[in-house]
């Protein structure tokens, strides 16, 4: 064969996902399975966090806000960017991630938890001050 | 910096520019840095063979910098941004968007620096 | 002849970003160039002096939603050699096959999008199809799809397992089965031909005097390419430079699609010699000093001069993207072609405007 016209090249292809099964799948009736590691929505177990505002000093978005005096964690879910960072850095290990992402919506909220202080847990925190 | 930077003063940036371009450099970038609210470093960075070099040019905020964009064009546009980004004026622009390249026109505040907004100069021309 | 003014861009169907280009036309033939920036300026750099220079990795993996790795990496080991912290070889070996993975998911995007420039739709839903697996590496490996967000300063956040390892490299197998089916369509088919031979010519003289970077640059017949510096553990992997000699978007095309093969087999040999031990050591200090880092990002080279001053927020720090530096000789490409051409020509150099405005 010449140099001349090659054509038809991307057939093979296109028959090839003819008779092949869909590429994409029909969402939200189906989804697919997450995988173990991924960093998805943010939440925190307030009955273990001692308020240290670690996670809010650290975040690189500042989502966070933490109230030492009232004991309340309140995060900006739309304004996180799901790197991880305050997981990572959390000493009490009292935030963690779900593998799943957050679900589009379109109204905004903020992920607001009130705990209560104990008496132990603050010495604690001057502690590692 | 690894390399040695080498400091050049307006009158010989041209010079030492034009023997770059001789010498088969391939220009990088420059980088504003401010120092004080007076002066402002500039930097030139230049490559060849993977082998960096760099000039610096330390001039007063309100002093016009000689630019380099005749000599290499490439250099045109982080000149015009660095005009807008810190209102140090260039002399010879190939293409001047005179501050326009992401500000809007009336802008008058040099964005990228902190301590004072001297734009006396540049402002006269908007 | 009357000279005619075409608006190009900032919104057009063949950008995925907003670039406007003010094009100086004779009839159908472009004469001038002259580009317009700021539609997607967001002042990053201005952010390191209100984020301590921790924060500002995931910040620099937002410079660029494609190529967001790259910088990070970037960033953190301008940081690295302005403390003197020497990393883990492990850690070096997990930062290239990020990067390489990357490089995989970059340049198959551009070909899908270069391909769309041309009017190839169904090659353009082909080659993001192959893409999704190489996203699915990334999701599974560093925990998000874009953003994997595994550099720190030190090291790396994540390990491979060894079951881990495997799968990329029954994936990659896969991916680049898939991408070896298309090589007959974007290198020797007709109408792919047809459209970018002989189509926004860059002379190697040219090339080297405007700047331009990565397969830009190395498809005007340069093989330069900042991997050749060994930084991170390419100085263990053995690595050429992929080089095409014509200098038109052909060559550029053939160069990219190239490098992806060359990806996946860095990949492929980085894993084989993974080195055992830790991931990142710990940093104490603050940077202080200057330092101009470099390292080969999808789009060419990318540098980042950080100045610190002993304090925990930066002085300055500058982000020079490939894209910046590819505009000019984009714009030496353009006059004498006609305006059919100029999606063609403009996509060939793969610019990510939100890069190049920060």
């Amino acid at each position: 064969m010449t140099e001349g016209i090659i054509v038809f090249n991307m057939t093979p292809n296109v028959l090839r996902n003819f008779f092949s099964k869909s590429a994409t799948r029909l969402y939200p009736k189906e989804t697919r399975e997450t995988f173990g590691n991924v960093r998805g929505e943010l939440y925190n177990k307030i009955e273990a966090c001692i308020f240290c505002r670690t996670c809010a000093r650290k975040c690189p978005s500042q989502c966070i806000t933490v109230d030492t005096k009232e004991a309340t964690w309140q995060c900006d879910p739309f304004v996180c960017v799901y790197c991880g960072v305050c997981v990572e850095n959390c000493p009490k290990k009292c935030l963690y991630q779900k593998n799943e992402y957050r679900k589009p919506a379109i109204e905004k909220e903020v992920i607001f938890m009130k705990g209560e202080i104990k008496k132990e847990k603050t010495e604690e925190d001057q502690q590692e001050k | 910096m690894k390399e040695e930077v080498i400091s050049v003063t307006p009158d010989t940036l041209g010079n030492k520019i034009a023997e770059m371009k001789k010498n088969g450099y391939r220009f990088v970038t420059m980088s504003c840095v401010e120092l004080d609210s007076d002066t402002v470093d500039i930097l030139y960075h230049f490559d060849k063979n993977l082998e960096l070099a760099h000039f610096r040019l330390t001039i007063p905020k309100n002093e016009a910098a000689p630019s380099i964009s005749p000599v290499y064009f490439a250099a045109f546009l982080v000149e015009n941004e660095i005009q807008d980004q810190f209102g140090i004026r260039f002399d010879g622009l190939a293409i001047d968007y005179n501050r326009t390249l992401y500000l809007e026109e009336e802008v008058q505040r040099a964005p990228y620096c902190r301590i004072t907004v001297s734009n006396v100069e540049g402002s006269e021309g908007d | 002849m009357a000279r005619t003014i075409i608006p190009f861009g900032p919104q057009h169907p063949v950008f995925p970003e907003p670039l406007h280009l003010k094009l100086v036309l004779e009839d159908e033939i472009v004469k001038e160039a002259v580009p317009a920036l700021g539609y997607v300026h967001r002042g990053l750099e201005m952010l390191a002096d209100i984020r301590d220079y921790h924060q500002m990795i995931q910040i620099c993996e937002r410079v660029c939603g494609i190529c967001s790795t790259i910088h990070a990496q970037c960033y953190c080991q301008g940081i690295e050699e302005l403390m003197g912290i020497e990393v883990p070889a492990r850690a070096k070996f997990l930062r290239v096959i990020w990067a390489e993975i990357h490089r995989v998911q970059s340049h198959l995007l551009w070909l899908g999008l270069f391909a769309d420039a041309f009017g190839f739709e169904s090659l353009f839903m082909q080659c993001w199809k192959i893409r999704e697996r190489v996203m699915d590496i990334n999701e599974a490996t560093g925990g998000n799809r874009v953003n994997v967000s595994v550099n720190i300063i030190g090291g790396v956040k994540r390990d491979l397992a060894p079951d881990m390892t495997r799968w990329i490299l029954s994936e990659l197998d896969l991916v680049e089965q898939e991408v070896k089916r298309l090589e007959k369509v974007l290198l020797h088919d007709y109408t792919v031909k047809k459209r970018t031979v002989g189509k926004g010519v860059l002379t190697k003289d040219q090339a080297l005097e405007l700047g331009a970077v990565g397969p830009t640059l190395r498809g005007s017949g340069v093989a330069q390419d900042i991997r050749q510096l060994g930084y991170a553990a390419y100085g263990d992997l053995s690595y050429t430079p992929v080089v095409a000699k014509d200098g038109d978007a052909y060559s550029r095309n053939r160069v990219r699609f190239l490098e992806t093969y060359q990806a996946i087999a860095l990949v492929r040999e980085a894993i084989s010699k993974l080195p055992p031990g830790e991931i990142s050591v710990k940093v104490k200090g603050k940077p202080e000093g200057e330092i101009v880092s470099r390292v080969e990002q999808p789009r060419g080279e990318l540098m980042y001069y950080i100045k610190g001053n002993g304090k925990k927020n930066l002085d300055r720090l500058r982000i020079r993207t490939p894209t910046f530096a590819n505009i000019p000789p984009l714009l030496s490409m353009l006059p004498g072609i006609e305006l059919a051409d100029v999606p063609v020509i403009v996509l060939s150099i793969d610019p990510c405007i939100s890069c190049t405005e920060r």
